[in-house]
C-alpha cells in the first residue's frame, strides 16, 4: 500500500502510532469475530448439540458431544436432498435463460441496429425504476395465467426461469461491455465469412469472460437467496426450493434439526463465495465507480 | 456490410468507388434482412421483458381500479380498492413501519458501515480477510439468516438474552416486545446487509487522492477536520448513492418481518410489502394488493428516479 490515506505513514511509524494502531487493529479482529464469525459458529456448533444442550441456560460454548444426527435428521426429515436439487434446477435454468436471452438482446442492441432499438433499450432501463418486489402480486397473476397462451407457470421451475430474464441490470452490463467492442474486430469476423451468430459465438463471447462471469454470479445468487417470489408461485412443498421449504417446515420442527438445515441450506453460497471471492469482491467494488 | 459503409462516409478504406448506383430493391431486402436478423436475436429477451415487467407494471395501475378474482371477470370498481385500503387500520401501521425501518436503517444500517469502512481503511495488515468476513453474511440466504436470528432473539434461551445475561444487564423481549420489535429487525437487516455497503464504500475511500490529505494536514487539520472536509466531500457522490439504494431496498422489506415476527405483536412489524402479501394471498383481495402495490410504486419510483438521475449526472462528471 503507497497511496496516502486519512492517517499518514509518518504519524504511523511513530511508536505512540503504531500502539494505537495495533490496539486498533485488535478492537477490529475481536469485534469481526464477534459479530460476523461467532453467529455462524453459533449455528453450526448448535445443530451438533442434543435438544437437551440446544436449550439449557447458560448455553455451553462447545458442544459436550459433538452429533450429527442433526444434520443426518434434517437431511432425511426436511426432505433437503428434494429442495436442494429444485433450488439447483432453478437456479442453473435461471443462469442458463439469462446468459442465452440477455446475451442475445445485449448483442443485438449494442450492434446489430434493430429499428426502434433506443425505444426498447429505454423500456428496459426503465424497469430499474420499478423495483421488482412491488410488482410481485400482477407478476404472479401474469405468471398463473400466461396471456394468449392461458396456462400457468405455478409450480413450474418456468416460473423462475422467464422472469429472471427481465433483469434490466444483466442486460444492461452486458450491453455496456458489447458496445466497448469494436466495431473491426466484427468486421473482421465477418470478412472471414463469420454470420452473426458465430461471430457473437467464437469472438464477442470470448472476448466478453469477465463480464459473463459477474452476470453468471449474480444470476444463481439472486436465484438462491430469493423468498417472496418461489414462495407465492411454488405452494406444491415437492418443488419448493430450500427458502421457502425451511420457513414452511420451521414451524414444527425439532430446533437443533431446523438449525442444521439451516447450515446445509448455507453452505452452496458460502462456498461459492469463498471460491470466487476475488471476483465478487472486484465486482462490488467497481460497482460504485462505474456506477 | 453495406450498413457500415453507408454510416462512415469518412473512412478511407471503407468508402469504395461505386461501380453504379446499386440496385434498389436489392438493397431493401439486405435491409430487412438484417432487421430481421436483429429482432431474432432481441426476441427471447424482448418477449419476457414485455410479460414480466412492461405488463406487469401496467396491469397493477388497471387492477388497482378493479374487482379482481382469479377466474372470473374483473369489474371495474373506480376507486373502491383505494379506499377500502385506506380504511384497514393496518395501512397505517405498516406504513408508519416501513417509513420507520427505513429510517432506522439509514441511522443505524449506514451509520455503522460509514465508520467501520474508514477504520478498515486505515488497516494494513488482513485487508482480504477483513473483505471476505465483513461480506459473508451477505452470502447466508435471507431466509436462514432471519431464523437464525429468531433463534437468537428467543427470550429464554436466544443468544441475544445469553449474552446480556453475561455481561449482567436487563435482559429484552427482543421481538417479542411491541417497542423493540422494529428495532431488532432493523438489526437483523443491518447485520445481513452492511458487507456491500462497507465494500462500495471501502472502494469511494481508496478513490481520494493521498495529497487531500497531506495539503489539509499541512494546513493543521485534525483527524476529524480531514474527515469533515475532506473525506466526506470527497465521497458525496458514493453516500448519497448508497442511501438512495438502501432506503429503495429497505423499502420494500419483507422476509425479515415475515419470518422472524409475522408482523406482531399486535402489527407493529407489518410493513406495506407484508400487507400486500396478506391482501392478495390471505384475504383473496387482488385488487387491495395491487391498490398498495401502486402506491409504493410511485414512492419508490420517485426515489429510483432520483437514483438513476444522480448516477447519469455521476457518469458524466466522472
Amino acid at each position: 500500500m503507497s497511496t496516502r490515506t486519512l492517517v499518514s505513514p509518518a504519524a504511523l511509524a511513530r511508536p505512540r502510532g503504531k500502539a494505537v494502531y495495533w490496539t486498533v487493529f485488535a478492537g477490529i479482529v475481536v469485534l469481526f469475530a464477534l459479530a460476523f464469525l461467532f453467529p455462524v459458529y453459533w449455528m453450526v456448533t448448535g445443530a451438533a448439540k442434543s435438544p437437551d444442550e440446544v436449550a439449557r441456560t447458560p448455553p455451553t460454548l462447545v458442544p459436550s458431544h459433538w452429533r450429527l444426527s442433526g444434520y443426518t435428521d434434517a437431511w432425511e426429515l426436511m426432505q433437503l436432498p428434494t429442495h436442494l436439487w429444485n433450488t439447483v434446477v432453478q437456479a442453473a435454468g435461471a443462469w442458463l435463460f439469462q446468459l442465452v436471452f440477455c446475451t442475445a438482446a445485449a448483442y443485438a442492441l449494442a450492434k446489430l441496429r434493430p429499428a426502434f432499438g433506443k425505444v426498447i433499450l429505454g423500456g428496459i432501463l426503465a424497469t430499474l425504476m420499478v423495483p421488482a418486489q412491488a410488482l410481485v402480486v400482477p407478476k404472479y397473476l401474469t405468471v398463473a395465467d400466461l396471456p394468449l397462451l392461458h396456462t400457468s407457470l405455478l409450480n413450474d421451475p418456468l416460473a423462475i426461469w422467464l422472469p429472471a430474464v427481465a433483469n434490466a441490470f444483466n442486460l444492461y452490463l452486458l450491453k455496456r461491455f458489447f458496445d466497448q467492442i469494436p466495431r473491426d474486430v466484427l468486421e473482421a469476423a465477418e470478412i472471414d465469412g463469420a454470420g452473426r451468430l458465430r461471430t457473437l459465438w467464437s469472438v464477442v463471447l470470448p472476448m466478453s469472460r469477465p463480464v459473463l462471469g459477474v452476470v453468471s454470479i449474480f444470476a444463481l445468487v439472486a436465484v438462491w437467496q430469493d423468498f417472496l417470489w418461489p414462495l407465492m408461485v411454488f405452494s406444491d412443498p415437492d418443488k419448493q426450493p430450500i427458502s421457502v421449504a425451511l420457513v414452511q417446515l420451521s414451524q414444527n420442527i425439532q430446533l437443533t434439526v431446523l438449525i442444521a438445515a439451516m447450515v446445509i441450506a448455507s453452505i452452496p453460497m458460502v462456498v461459492l463465495f469463498l471460491v470466487f471471492q476475488r471476483h465478487i469482491i472486484a465486482g462490488i467494488s467497481a460497482g460504485s465507480t462505474k456506477g | 456490410m453495406t450498413r457500415t459503409v453507408a454510416r462512415r462516409p469518412a473512412d478511407p478504406i471503407a468508402v469504395r468507388p461505386a461501380p453504379g448506383p446499386p440496385p434498389v430493391a436489392g438493397r431493401r431486402r439486405r435491409r430487412l434482412h438484417d432487421q430481421a436478423r436483429a429482432y431474432a436475436f432481441l426476441l427471447g429477451g424482448l418477449l419476457c421483458f414485455a410479460l414480466f415487467s412492461w405488463y406487469p407494471a401496467i396491469r397493477a395501475v388497471v387492477i388497482a381500479f378493479q374487482k379482481y378474482t382469479p377466474g372470473s371477470e374483473p369489474e371495474w370498481a373506480g376507486t373502491a380498492n383505494f379506499t377500502r385500503v385506506l380504511h384497514d387500520p393496518e395501512f397505517g401501521a405498516a406504513w408508519r413501519n416501513t417509513l420507520t425501518f427505513t429510517l432506522l436503517a439509514l441511522l443505524i444500517g449506514f451509520a455503522i458501515p460509514f465508520v467501520l469502512a474508514l477504520v478498515l481503511n486505515e488497516i494494513r495488515h488482513a485487508k482480504a480477510f477483513f473483505r471476505v468476513v465483513v461480506y459473508l453474511p451477505v452470502m447466508i440466504p435471507p431466509v436462514v439468516t432471519a431464523l437464525l436470528w429468531k433463534w437468537f432473539y428467543d427470550p429464554g434461551t436466544g443468544l441475544a438474552n445469553e449474552a446480556l445475561r453475561f455481561a449482567h444487564l436487563p435482559t429484552s423481549n427482543w421481538t417479542n416486545g411491541a417497542d423493540t420489535a422494529l428495532l431488532s429487525l432493523v438489526a437483523v437487516a443491518t447485520w445481513a446487509n452492511m458487507g456491500g455497503t462497507v465494500l462500495i464504500y471501502l472502494a469511494a475511500l481508496q478513490s481520494i487522492p493521498g495529497e487531500l490529505y497531506e495539503a489539509a494536514e499541512l494546513d493543521g487539520a485534525n483527524l476529524w477536520q480531514r474527515v469533515r472536509h475532506v473525506t466526506v466531500p470527497q465521497t458525496r457522490f458514493v453516500i448519497l448513492m448508497l442511501m438512495l439504494l438502501q432506503i429503495i431496498a429497505t423499502m420494500q422489506v419483507f422476509t425479515e418481518p415475515f419470518v422472524i415476527t409475522g408482523g406482531g405483536p399486535e402489527d407493529a412489524t407489518v410493513t406495506v410489502l407484508y400487507l400486500i402479501y396478506k391482501y392478495a394471498f390471505l384475504y383473496n383481495d387482488f385488487g387491495g394488493a395491487c391498490a398498495l402495490s401502486v402506491m409504493l410504486l410511485v414512492l419508490l419510483g420517485l426515489f429510483s428516479a432520483l437514483y438513476l438521475r444522480l448516477t447519469r449526472s455521476g457518469e458524466e462528471n466522472a
